[in-house]
Parts: C-alpha cells; structure tokens; sequence
C-alpha cells in the first residue's frame, strides 16, 4: 500500500526541518522502511515524488546504504560483526553458527556486518539494532528467542555490562 | 603507583550510570548547559580564542586543531552550518557510541557553544544508523534541550538561534568522513568531495561549514568552564588535555578509557585494559584504528602523543587499540581489514574502488594457505599507485583517506613481518608444489 495521508503529513515534517528538502532523503527512507519493513519500489516512488526527484536518484541514494533493504528480510534482522576484534573473539563462528541455524527461517535475517562500534563487547550481533554481547550461538540463540516469544529484551547500554567492564566503576 | 584515568568528558557519565543520559541529572549533578550560559555572554571571537588556547585537536581521526579549523571560516559569509559527526565507524573504535547514549547534554552543549562561537543558527548531528538507543537518547535529550530555552529561538535572551536536528545514517563507513558526511547531509551517495574547497569555506549546500566529532564537541563545555590554558596544561607537547581511547581485541578489560595524554601504551594497554588476556605475550597492536599502521611490542613505552605517532609512521588516529597476542595470524587481521575496506570504498576514485577489491583477493588466498611466494611483493607493487612511496604519513591518488587505508595494513605487514610472511608463503607454496607432484 501506498503513504497514507498521515504518513505523508510525517514526511512533510521531516522535510520542512531542513534548509533543503532532498536532505530529509535518508529520513524518509527510514519512514518507509519502519512501515514496511524494506524500502519497497512504490515507497521510492512516492518519496521521490515528495522531494521532486526521480525515482532513479531515490533509488541511487538508497542503494549506497547497508541498513536499506531493497527486499523483504523478515521480522529479526541479525547483525553479527566479524571485524578484526570480534574476528579475534569468535566472531565468524558466532556468524556461521547463526546463518546455518536460521537458513530455513524467513523471518530471522542473519546478515554479517562491519564493526558495530561495540568492541568492549566482542563478539557482539544487534538484533533490530540493539546490542547484544559477548555471544556464543547458544546465548546467541537464546536471546533471539526472546524476541521471537515478544519478551522484553534488557537494552545493552554502552560500556556498562559483564563484556564490557573495561572502565567502568 | 597504580595506573589512573583522567577523567573529564567521561566523568560524570561514569559517576551516574543510572540516569547520565536525562535532562534532570545532568542539571541538577552535572551543571549541564551552565557553560552555554557563560559562553553566550562571551565575544564569539574570543569563544574561538579559547578554543584555540587550549590547543584541541579534533578526536574524529585526523587531529587538525579545532579552534584553527572554526577560525578558518571566511569572513561574512552566511548562513554556515554546523555538522556534528556521530557516524562513528572506523574499526575498534566505540568512545563516542558511549558518549552518545550516556552524556548526549554534554554533546549539546558543545554544539551550541561551537554554533554561537562560528555564528550558525543551523547544526545537524549526523548520528550513525545503527545506533539505535544512541539515537532515541540524543533525540530525547534534544527535545528535553528545546523545551528548556537551550535551542531554538532567542536562547537564554540572548538572542541567539540555533536549530539543532539529529540526522540518522544508514549504515555506512565513509559518511564518517566529513565531505562524504556532507554528501550524505545533503541526501546523496556519501561519496567524498574533493579539497579544496575545504568545508570551511564550501561545505554543506556549499555553505562555509564546520565538521567536528562528538569527543571533540563533549569536551569544549569543559574548555569554556575552565578555560583554554586550564586544558592546555594536561598532554604532553602539542597533544594536551585527555582523550578517551577505546581497547579491544585481546586484553583482559576492554574498554573505554579517558587518560591524559602522554601516557605510554603500555600503561594503557597493561595498567588499564589488564595487558594480554591470559598473561600470554602481544604480537603486536594497532595504535589508531583500523586506519593505522601497526606496532610492537617494542613501541609500548612510547607516549600517547599524535606527534610521536607520525615520528613513528602510524597515528593515534581514532583513539583505537587492538591488541592482539602470539596466537594471531597477521595475514588473517590484514586480510580482514582489507575485506572491510574494499566493502566500504564508495567507488569514486579507480585506485581506491579496483585496488581495495584486488588486496581483499590477495590477501585471501595469503591468509588461506594459498599465497604464492612473490603475493606480499605483489601487493607492494599495485598498492603503490594507491599509496606512492607507501610510507606513512601517507601520500594518496584518492580524493579520501579511504585509499590509503587499503594500504596501512599492508605496509605494517611488511615492516612488521616481512621475513616471516615472505618465508612462509615459499614455504606454504612448495608444500602445495610437493601435494601436486605426488596426486600427478
């Protein structure tokens, strides 16, 4: 379905904050991707038509970027780093343990990314962009469990957890 | 003596790690938004004056001083824009990530101080994608700021505008370099531009614009409270005040750590971060991230000094540590890093966009067991247009650092293990010669 008309009143507010309107661009990408779950063709048509582009341009710009998906990927997107200081913590195997777990399910995304900036707590994965770490596949698991049953998942605050101690008083 | 931190930017946030991040805690214990108030009664000349005093370097990476980087901003020429840089992205580094969800009023603060001191009545802080709580935060503490007179119109009665908008990424490295941020601001690819004409003068809609990171912005409400001279007095040589360095890898507590600079690494990585995990021996750390060439070693009780670190062909660059101990395959971290930055180049330059997929290639086959003896002359060979000369500091035939960066990791290969790479892959290589002698 298209923007609907309160949809299209939060993109005029996100447009109007800006000296120039292309700017609200990544903003609006955001928008449609919060309401669908990727960034479907008809949404980068409308956006496209709000700033006076084409879509083509909307397109351009969106395919620069990593966390815009250009396809649907499920409820969970998983984000596990394997960046060299998770590299070196087990990373990779936290990676592949995952992927092979969720190959079968559409609504796990297992997707291997750069450093999370997270390091403190290597290896770390995001489940929806909140942290998580440091992992096995099984705490791993455990924790995207949580989500999958609805439970309310403690946020991982920076430089405050077990991993993370370093620092910390 | 045990080793101590010297915490300013990080100290309240350590103090109240409860409730750091809120509007009414940072008023009420850590006099959040009393130096704005200062600062607006000051000449905005003289706020820049200060700045410059206190000898600031810029924390994103490059360490250009921030009080001569506003000064450079040409004469009468409006508007101008701010742009905070929060797309922390460079390997190993997580300083600011803290800084973002734990003390976002401090970050405020200094963005409205730098707005006032350079005259910009627009500032964006460019917050990177995946900082989910990070966002919500600095959103939140935004709006608490509005609500409270500190942005927005005539703030304090002094007349003074400012509108500040957090700006979320989307995931991507080389919007953390501040023309590819710009480009990314003004909703393209984050494709860097080419300088001159520096953002001073040209930046966001071809405005004179300022780009300074998030460290850089927590700690100039210290600098206005206390003064320039005040911070100039902690450092050593051109490097004053403290800076928060983030250690990772293999060492006993990783973490962030705010320290006077001069400090050796050993003091940070041993005294700090608990040395190597398990008391086993270092093969070697990265000294600024992943940016950096690496060291030994032999260098940990050389000073956390940006000057010393060229002397050294590397950089504190970031404030990223990783270490690493005997059990690490160099190949294997190079090849990792290389794989990053080819995924991360944005295509622009040819150097940068063909030659970060070949190293990535390369060093694949190294790390694996499948190199062939002549492989690390080989990267040495084509990197050279990439990097010419390939010492460090780096010249490059792209627009960004980026394409050096492709490079770092191999170059420290060669001057860190050199002899051991090279006898390896002749060796690896004949054992495979021997296996196809034998199933032929």
């Amino acid at each position: 379905v298209g923007f609907t008309d309160a949809d299209r009143r939060r993109a005029k507010e996100l447009i109007a904050r800006y000296p120039h309107g292309r700017s609200a661009l990544l903003p609006l990408l955001h928008l449609a991707q919060d309401r669908d779950g990727w960034v479907t063709p008809e949404a980068m048509e409308e956006i496209a038509g709000l700033l006076d582009m084409t879509p083509a341009l909307v397109l351009g710009t969106c395919s620069f970027y990593t966390m815009l998906k250009r396809e649907p990927v499920g409820k969970l997107i998983v984000s596990v780093c394997t960046n060299v200081s998770c590299l070196v913590n087990g990373g990779p195997s936290l990676f592949e343990g995952l992927r092979a777990r969720y190959a079968e399910d559409d609504d796990v995304f297992v997707e291997e990314v750069e450093c999370l900036a997270a390091c403190d707590l290597a290896p770390v994965m995001q489940v929806n962009y909140e942290y998580h770490g440091p992992l096995t596949t099984e705490t791993a698991v455990d924790v995207i469990e949580q989500y999958q049953r609805g439970e309310l998942v403690a946020r991982t605050v920076s430089g405050t957890t077990v991993g993370a101690k370093g620092g910390s008083t | 003596m045990a080793v101590e931190e010297t915490r300013i930017v990080t100290k309240f946030l350590r103090t109240r790690e409860k409730d750091s991040w809120t509007f009414e805690a940072a008023r009420k214990h850590n006099k959040a938004y009393s130096a704005l108030e200062k600062a607006l009664k000051m000449d905005p000349a003289k706020i820049v004056e200060e700045v410059q005093t206190s000898g600031l370097r810029g924390r994103g990476g490059a360490g250009f001083g921030t009080g001569q980087k506003w000064s450079f901003l040409p004469k009468d020429i409006f508007p101008r824009y701010l742009a905070v840089n929060a797309d922390e992205g460079e390997p190993s580094t997580f300083k600011d990530h803290m800084l973002i969800e734990r003390d976002p009023h401090q970050i405020i603060e200094g963005a409205a101080i730098t707005a006032f001191a350079i005259q910009a009545h627009h500032a964006f802080i460019y917050i990177r994608g995946e900082f989910g709580l990070g966002a919500e935060r600095l959103q939140q503490a935004v709006e608490d700021a509005y609500a409270n007179g500190f942005l927005g119109t005539n703030i304090l009665g002094s007349g003074f505008d400012l509108e500040l908008i957090v700006h979320r990424g989307a995931g991507c490295y080389i919007a953390g370099d501040e023309t590819g941020l710009l480009s990314s601001l003004e909703g393209e690819r984050a494709m860097p531009r080419i300088k001159p004409p520096f953002p001073a003068v040209q930046g966001l809609y071809a405005a004179p614009t300022v780009v300074n990171n998030i460290e850089t912005m927590s700690t100039i409400p210290h600098i206005i409270r206390r003064g320039g001279k005040w911070y100039a007095g902690m450092g050593v040589n051109k490097s004053t005040g403290t800076r928060i360095f983030s250690v990772s890898g293999m060492v006993e507590r990783p973490g962030n750590y705010e320290v006077e600079l001069g400090m050796t690494f050993r003091d940070l990585i041993e005294g700090l971060a608990g040395g190597v995990r398990g008391g086993k021996a270092m093969k070697f750390f990265i000294p600024g991230g992943a940016s950096a060439p690496w060291l030994l070693p032999e260098h940990l009780d050389e000073p956390l000094d940006m000057d010393r670190a060229s002397e050294l062909r590397t950089m504190l660059g970031s404030g990223a540590i990783m270490v690493f101990d005997q059990s690490v395959d160099p190949l294997l971290v190079s090849w990792r890093l290389a794989k990053f930055f080819a995924h991360e180049s944005c295509g622009k330059c040819t150097p940068c966009r063909e030659g970060s997929g070949w190293i990535d290639k390369v060093l694949y086959r190294m790390a694996h067991g499948l190199g062939r003896p002549d492989d690390l002359d080989l990267l040495l060979d084509f990197g050279n247009n990439i990097v010419p000369g390939l010492n460090a500091p780096f010249a490059q035939t792209t627009i960004c650092a980026l394409g050096p960066s492709t490079m770092s990791h191999v170059v420290s290969l060669e001057r860190c293990f050199g002899a051991e790479i090279r006898a390896r892959l002749a060796r690896e290589h004949a054992q495979r010669a021997a296996l196809e002698v034998v199933s032929a």
